[in-house]
């Protein structure tokens, strides 16, 4: 067990890189109820997201559509990312980080006043959400609830349905693989958990969570970004929706291009590649953000912020101990539903 | 706590076996990799390499993070297990079998004043 944005979480229940098959084979879950669901309500809910969030609410179009933003001060650092679900333009639900949520509510609670926006910002402590990933993972989801499936079975990928009795149901997650992010009363909670591992779905740590979201190309707050860290040097310029004269906080300190880009690394030479080593180039030097041991390729894996003009194919060299290991760079992600990219 | 009586121990987690030739076999303990967890790297150290007792000399690398091994004894390194660099995780299957390295020990006396299983267990437990 580990101390995790002050949540005693686990980081692995029996073998972690087993949990991690099981997730891109066929079906793991994790309790990953320290996220913070938060519900925006009122009639300038939309208005209040175009001005706070990088990425635009508006493509939201269809009720249930989610949406992955960075939130951003003014110097354009980032303060969390997070998903927004759209329900109408008057009720959002956000789902932010457990370490940044006090700090978040309070930005938005401060913006929301100075704004003068009639909303209402509601966190939701009453919820536990249970992530279920993996190819079978919907499946098992219905076997064990079956009066979910008519409400969550034409979901597609980064959709989400309102359930009764405060369920909700998305297609989202954090591992490249398909599944379901259920939010519901932490009562009803340790009875699903329950129901889905008596019909084979494994439970997983923070382990597993991390090393198949290094996999799958998706970034970790506090550790590939922060507030001092720009988003576009964190792979998340797709994130930055820029188009038109849309006036979001952290816009005008993102004018310039930063001299650094996100890239991944795959170890050619034997060992791991972790957090903070250093990154040498014929560019200059660069730092790996987060890096670890990938199950799926079997070889360790990394994203580093590396020197602009370094290209995909390049070779680099990692310092780990006394040594200079080569490292291939390449994109992101590594993984995506099963399939090796790299 | 799985630990053998026949075998000595340190407090950093090592432990050792005096062959019937001298020669010392090294390797982590079954309760060190149980707290390291799934072993995905090995680096020994190089054959003939003369080492302190104490002295950093091999790592192990697992999913969680990297650590030290140390040497047990004094000694030049004769032989090491050369399957630990495709299959580490046979340190997970049998952190006992799974040796790292062997010793021709120049200080014959440290070994015998090693923990035993019982002063390793009560250390580990601290």
């Amino acid at each position: 067990m580990v101390d995790f944005g002050g949540w005693d979480m686990p980081l692995h229940y029996g073998s972690q890189i087993e949990e991690h098959h099981a997730v891109r084979r066929e079906a793991g879950m994790f309790d990953v109820s320290h996220m913070l669901a938060v519900d925006l309500a009122g009639p300038d809910a939309r208005a209040f997201l175009l001005r706070l969030l990088a990425n635009n609410v508006d493509k939201l179009k269809e009720p249930g559509k989610a949406l992955y933003s960075c939130l951003l001060n003014e110097a354009g650092g980032v303060i969390d990312d997070l998903i927004v679900y759209f329900f109408d333009p008057e009720f959002y639900r956000l789902v932010v980080n457990a370490g940044t949520a006090e700090k978040d509510l309070a930005w938005l609670e401060a913006r929301r006043q100075a704004l003068g926006q009639r909303l209402t910002l509601t966190p939701r402590r009453d919820l536990a959400i249970i992530a279920v990933q993996g190819p079978k993972a919907r499946e098992l989801v219905w076997q064990a609830r079956p009066r979910w499936r008519a409400d969550s079975e034409a979901l597609r990928p980064f959709f989400s349905a309102m359930l009764p009795e405060e369920t909700m149901v998305a297609r989202t997650g954090y591992t490249g693989e398909d599944g379901f992010e259920i939010s519901l009363p932490a009562a009803a909670a340790p009875r699903l958990w329950q129901d889905l591992a008596a019909i084979g779905v494994k439970p997983a740590g923070l382990g597993a969570r991390d090393t198949l979201r290094l996999e799958a190309g998706m970034n970790l707050y506090g550790q590939d970004m922060d507030e001092h860290t720009n988003p576009l040097a964190a792979g998340l310029a797709w994130t930055i929706d820029r188009a038109g004269d849309r006036d979001f906080i952290g816009r005008d300190a993102l004018a310039t291009e930063p001299a650094q880009q996100m890239l991944g690394l795959v170890l050619l030479d034997r060992g791991v590649l972790r957090g903070h080593q250093v990154v040498n180039t014929e560019r200059g030097a660069g730092e790996i953000t987060s890096g670890g041991f990938g199950p799926t390729l079997n070889q360790s894996i990394a994203f580093a912020r590396l020197p602009r003009g370094i290209t995909l194919g390049d070779t680099v060299t990692v310092r780990v101990r006394d040594k200079d290991l080569r490292a291939r760079v390449v994109k992101l992600p590594f993984v995506r539903q099963g399939k090796i990219l790299v | 706590m799985n630990t053998p009586a026949a075998l000595k121990y340190t407090k950093s987690h090592e432990w050792a076996r005096r062959e019937a030739d001298g020669s010392i076999t090294v390797g982590i303990t079954d309760h060190a990799q149980e707290l390291l967890g799934d072993m995905v790297f090995v680096e020994c150290p190089e054959v003939g390499r003369e080492l302190k007792q104490g002295e950093e000399c091999a790592v192990v690398e697992s999913v969680k993070a990297a650590s030290d091994v140390y040497a047990p004894v004094s000694g030049v390194v004769l032989e090491t297990n050369a399957l630990l660099a495709t299959e580490p995780e046979k340190i997970n299957e049998d952190a006992y079998a799974a040796w790292m390295f062997k010793l021709r020990p120049n200080q014959p006396a440290e070994y015998d004043a090693l923990l035993d299983a019982a002063a390793y267990q009560a250390a580990a437990d601290e």
